[in-house]
């Protein structure tokens, strides 16, 4: 019975709301006082109870609704928040998932499942009084904000204008003026003219305003809606003071008649000023104007209110990414164009347009961003539930949630990172006992942290758990063929083996690791991502360090051109420290051994023309690029460096996806394919193969 | 379509003819997206000889191979006959484009089924792999008839041995001091 366009809107909107219910229940664990956070949780139980029932979805608003009346009376105050209460409400957050799932065709819900939650829930809420000793804490009643016209009689004035979207979304009026209706008396007028105007509803009710505002919640965000108190019965009137005609009428002093007669004998203010030459009638007019004016802001501002964000198709901004990457390649050809062509005239437009089109493309590569700290909320729940099936005390604790990454990024993050954290609670973390004879707290930590560094974001998942045992993992390398026993190796170069397929040091296979695969999984997908992963710190019974490093984006980024005979390859300026000379002498001091003194530092190079075998002389004066790889400084070694280059970023193609020390392609202005260096990969491939020369 | 145009294409089917070293090659038309004259290319360093290098194909980069060195003939002399044809194939259900370098391109050509022999079990000198059948153009004249899927699609594997090993002739143009620092 539910309609697919609508039930694909519901799916959308019903996903969303499970995932803040999901945070909202993680906090509330944490600080069950906060009846704030109670109120946020009922209320996205209620829109999806609400909104599913209007689009068909009677099996979600069935059970929604049992969740819902033990959820209001937490709410109330007669229930206190409790660890089955965020349990049980986590699990039917689940099932809720499960039978929106079942209901747009993906798998079935289990009814058994249903009920335990329900039946639960229902003892919880049913013994509340009693169990209250067990509760994490007694919430003090009346601890929520008292609803002064709840229980009291009163008139209301609701006035619900829809948007268009309103409509779109599936929703009826008739529905929504309905359940108004049931809660007391109710007027309706409605604009006939027109099938999307407004309503104007009049209702009497002793409910009081919450619960008019539970039935508008979920049609607040398509509907400009406005309710006014008008009355409360067996309370003076609200309003500050009345119109002195208004209380003589009251009074019976004075005829409503009267009134009107003299009433019609008053001119405006603005006349009066007028007529007693106080102001000129221009100010007056000016003066109305203002007033005009502010009024009209003020609508037009809760009109834009409504607006804030619209939700988008994420192709429409692939292929708006992909334009503006057009876009940057044609204006680099046309900068070139004009610098070729000496024309005055055309310098100051071509500037502009460079100009512009580097802010469009920071503006348009700016909303594909989203902040990483939606993907760690998320991992709250599997840490929560993770650490209780292995019988652990883990808390997990984030910093730089509002680090921003590119959406496709964020994506593909989530698989990666949730292998990280379950190997560092499987494997890391000790269990409380172990941890208190090793003098530390019963609780493990798991910090994941996030920030910006140049065009990259540092992500890093730390634990305090008892670090790699670089002996065993070597052990076992050596055991299943993947190190070799003569080779000589650092603790780091040990300790990121754990990366290799087919290594796993658990004396035991449980259900969330030792299973030898999961690690290799990470770093192939984080590969894939252009973005590195490494351990980066692990001591012994203190804990261990993951760190993923990933481009802020994979459409456009800025690079340094250089070349090298006829090729031109891309540095990532990320990448780029800084440039320096390589002569002749200096290859001379050091007898041609390939290194430099650089600010009293030794750095070694790598010479370009000859890894990649690049036919020509090299000219007489070189130039040296000089990176940061893992914290160690390394030269490339080129013919010239031709400047600053915004790149936009091609894939080499599936032939050429294992090329050595290349990341990429990039079309420059004169249409000419230019080649993107992966750094790191130089370095790697260019020391074994030295390695490997000296063992031969 | 009209059912009678589906019977008409079941009997013949239409190849693009081209030349490698004076031979007569063909690879059936509905494969070849277009056909360019050569551009100017950039060589991807550390790979296999046979693959030339990336074109800019109006905004996107498009390998490019060198089908007789490919087939073991020998590299393409550059003349202002050679061509790239642009060949669409599908590869882990994504449609990728291929651009296959060939010294001319000649015709299209119809073919009925009964004008192509099956491959001789040798002496063709060629991986029989690649080879669909001979297509008989006149009496005299036979046409080899690629499977070019196949040839292309061995490049997937061919890239992951390659991986890893170091690349024949990758010393080319490299310096003797480089020796001399790599052994210090």
């Amino acid at each position: 019975m539910a309609d697919t366009e609508y039930a694909e809107v519901f799916r959308e909107e019903a996903g969303e709301l499970l995932e803040e219910l999901e945070t909202s229940l993680l906090e509330l664990e944490k600080d069950p006082a906060d009846l704030k956070i109670v109120s946020r949780v009922f209320r996205a139980m209620h829109t999806i109870k609400g909104s599913g029932a209007m689009f068909g979805f009677d099996d979600i608003a069935g059970f929604t609704h049992h969740v819902e009346t033990a959820l209001d009376k937490v709410r109330d105050g007669t229930v206190p928040v409790s660890t089955e209460l965020i349990d049980l409400t986590l699990a039917s957050r689940d099932h809720i998932r499960v039978l929106l799932d079942a209901a747009t065709g993906g798998g079935e819900a289990d009814p058994a499942e249903g009920e335990r939650i329900i039946s639960g829930l229902q003892a919880l809420v049913g013994g509340g009084a009693q169990d209250r000793a067990q509760a994490i804490v007694a919430p003090e009643v009346p601890a929520k904000e008292k609803d002064p016209t709840e229980g009291r009689r009163s008139h209301y004035r609701i006035s619900i204008k829809p948007t268009p979207e309103f409509f779109v979304g599936g929703y009826t009026m008739e529905a929504l003026i309905g359940e108004l209706g049931n809660l007391g008396e109710s007027t309706v007028f409605m604009d006939a003219e027109q099938e999307g105007g407004g309503v104007l509803v009049l209702l009497t009710t002793d409910k009081g305003l919450n619960a008019i505002e539970d039935v508008l919640v979920f049609a607040e965000s398509s509907c400009q809606v406005a309710v006014t108190v008008l009355a409360v019965e067996g309370e003076e009137d609200l309003e500050e003071h009345k119109k002195l005609g208004q209380i003589l009428l009251e009074r019976g002093e004075i005829s409503a008649d009267d009134l009107t007669t003299v009433l019609a004998r008053q001119k405006p203010l603005g006349e009066l000023l007028v007529g007693e030459k106080l102001v000129s009638r221009t100010s007056v007019d000016a003066a109305l104007a203002e007033q005009r004016l502010v009024r009209d802001a003020k609508e037009k501002a809760t009109v834009a209110k409504g607006a804030e964000s619209i939700r988008v198709a994420s192709e429409k901004l692939d292929q708006l990414i992909n334009l503006v990457g057009e876009l940057v390649v044609t204006q680099a050809r046309l900068t070139q164009v004009a610098s070729h062509n000496k024309d005055a005239d055309l310098v100051e437009p071509v500037e502009e347009v460079e100009r512009l089109t580097a802010e469009l493309r920071d503006c348009v590569l700016n909303i594909r961003m989203l902040p990483i700290g939606t993907t760690f909320a998320k991992f709250k729940r599997l840490v929560r539930d993770l650490s209780a099936e292995l019988g652990k005390e883990v808390v997990m604790v984030t910093e730089g949630a509002e680090t921003e990454l590119d959406k496709n990024v964020i994506d593909q993050l989530g698989d990666p990172m949730v292998h990280l954290i379950r190997n560092s609670i499987d494997h890391g973390i000790e269990s409380p006992e172990e941890r208190e004879l090793a003098g530390k707290p019963r609780k493990g930590t798991i910090s994941l942290a996030a920030q910006h560094s140049g065009a990259n974001v540092v992500i890093t998942v730390t634990d305090d758990g008892k670090g790699l045992d670089a002996e065993r993992i070597r052990q076992k390398g050596l055991e299943k063929g993947l190190l070799r026993a003569d080779t000589e190796l650092s603790e780091q170069e040990i300790w990121n083996t754990i990366f290799t397929p087919g290594l796993s040091t658990a004396k035991t296979v449980t259900s969330v690791s030792g299973r030898g695969v999961g690690m290799d999984v990470v770093k192939s997908t984080v590969d894939a991502l252009k973005g590195s992963v490494s351990v980066t710190r692990s001591v012994k019974g203190q804990g261990t360090t993951i760190t993923i490093m990933l481009p802020l984006t994979l459409a456009i980024i800025d690079g340094l051109l250089v070349q090298v005979g006829e090729t031109h390859f891309v540095l990532p300026l990320s990448q780029v420290e800084e440039c320096v000379e390589l002569t002749q002498e200096d290859i001379a001091r050091f007898h041609e051994r390939r290194m430099l003194p650089v600010r009293d530092q030794l750095v070694p190079y790598v010479r370009l023309r000859d890894f990649f075998a690049i036919a020509g002389e090299r000219p007489a004066r070189e130039q040296m690029v000089i990176s940061r790889i893992n914290g160690d400084r390394f030269g490339l070694v080129l013919d010239g460096v031709v400047g600053e280059h915004q790149t936009v970023l091609k894939s080499l193609g599936w032939v050429y996806r294992n090329a050595t020390g290349l990341s990429g392609s990039t079309i420059l202005g004169n249409g000419h394919v230019a080649l993107i260096l992966d750094v790191a990969n130089v370095m790697q491939c260019a020391r074994r193969e030295e390695h490997n020369a000296l063992s031969n | 379509m009209s059912v009678k145009n589906e019977t008409v294409q079941s009997q013949t089917t239409q190849y693009l003819t081209f030349m490698l070293r004076e031979e007569g090659f063909a690879i059936e038309i509905s494969k070849v997206r277009e056909v360019l004259d050569v551009t100017t290319m950039t060589r991807i360093p550390r790979m296999p000889e046979y693959l030339s290098g990336v074109i800019n194909l109006r905004g996107n980069v498009v390998p490019v191979m060198d089908l007789g060195q490919k087939l073991g003939m020998g590299s393409i002399k550059y003349t202002k006959n050679t061509c790239i044809m642009i060949v669409e194939l599908e590869v882990d259900a994504n449609l990728v484009e291929m651009g296959v370098l060939t010294d001319s391109v000649q015709m299209v050509l119809d073919l009925n089924p009964e004008d192509i022999e099956s491959v001789p079990k040798m002496g063709t000198n060629l991986n029989t792999e690649f080879i669909k059948g001979m297509g008989r153009q006149t009496e005299e004249k036979f046409l080899i008839i690629l499977d070019i899927d196949k040839v292309l699609a061995s490049e997937g594997e061919a890239a992951l041995r390659e991986m890893g090993s170091p690349v024949p002739g990758q010393t080319v143009g490299a310096k003797p001091e480089d020796a001399a620092g790599a052994e210090a």
